[in-house]
């Protein structure tokens, strides 16, 4: 797995879940600040959609069929091993 | 939801079931991502969740069981994508037809050019992004899901978010005559109108 390279000595910082997806390699080099503004608020709109999208499919209601299953697989005992 | 009778709600087996019930919708919505394809997705969550129940004795109640059903979901899907790896080529050409031919006109622009970037991400890209990003999970459980290193599950969300950004920016996939530069537009204005709602 040689694309797996980690960040030495300064990876990100851990902040919590919800600021989680503002994280970004930053330069730390003052003339670009504008720009990584930017690009941090770029990466949270992403993040936010990124949650809606996933939150989406969680909202759905759940089809019938799962439950179902699970209610006839109740009825026989676990399986050992 | 579920009708828990009194005598049977000190049962073992039913307090796992009601926990397994309510992660239904977690592991629909960690399938999707996985597959691409809703029916795939759903055919994948409901073996997931059998295998589950299956192994229930396995289980320690108390511990993470979201962690642990996506675990094997993730493990089931994988098993199966090696198994049948054929089929995977085709699976994933639908899948990006799916992905290229929502039609809900209440999907939001910005949503389906976000479904088709991370449809583009490498997998693993893909998974560790959705698991930190949306599913909530810390990079420690993200990690353990999906059996890497802490370090490589930060390496590959950092990637992904990256990577992420540049298709959304440079509209490097297709979509039919869409100015490039609108999703990442689309992107901002609803995160914008979203943060106020909030």
């Amino acid at each position: 797995m040689g694309d797996e390279d980690q960040p030495r000595g300064q990876g990100p910082r851990r902040r919590n879940v919800e600021h989680m997806i503002d994280q970004q390699p930053t330069d730390p080099t003052r003339r670009g600040s504008a720009a990584l503004d930017e690009a941090r608020l770029r990466q949270h709109a992403i993040g936010v959609r990124l949650r809606q999208m996933f939150d989406e499919v969680v909202n759905e209601p759940v089809p019938d069929e799962f439950l179902d299953i699970l209610r006839k697989a109740d009825q026989t005992p676990p399986e050992k091993g | 939801m579920t009708d828990a009778a009194p005598d049977r709600a000190a049962d073992p087996d039913q307090a796992f079931k009601r926990e397994l019930v309510g992660l239904i919708p977690h592991l629909r919505a960690f399938a999707r991502t996985l597959t691409g394809n809703p029916t795939a997705a759903d055919d994948l969550a409901q073996d997931a969740m059998m295998k589950a129940w299956d192994a229930r004795a396995s289980y320690q109640m108390g511990t993470n069981m979201k962690a642990w059903t996506f675990m094997i979901l993730r493990n089931q899907f994988y098993s199966e994508k090696r198994r049948a790896w054929r089929q995977v080529q085709l699976d994933q050409e639908s899948a990006e037809r799916t992905l290229v031919a929502i039609d809900d006109p209440a999907s939001p622009l910005a949503l389906d050019e976000l479904r088709l970037g991370l449809a583009m991400l490498p997998a693993e890209q893909r998974e560790a992004l959705v698991l930190v990003g949306a599913g909530g999970f810390a990079y420690e459980e993200a990690a353990d899901i999906c059996g890497v290193a802490v370090g490589t599950v930060k390496s590959r969300v950092s990637r992904a978010r990256r990577a992420l950004h540049a298709i959304l920016e440079d509209g490097s996939y297709e979509r039919d005559g869409a100015p490039a530069g609108d999703a990442m537009r689309a992107i901002l204005a609803d995160a914008e109108r979203l943060s106020v709602v909030r």
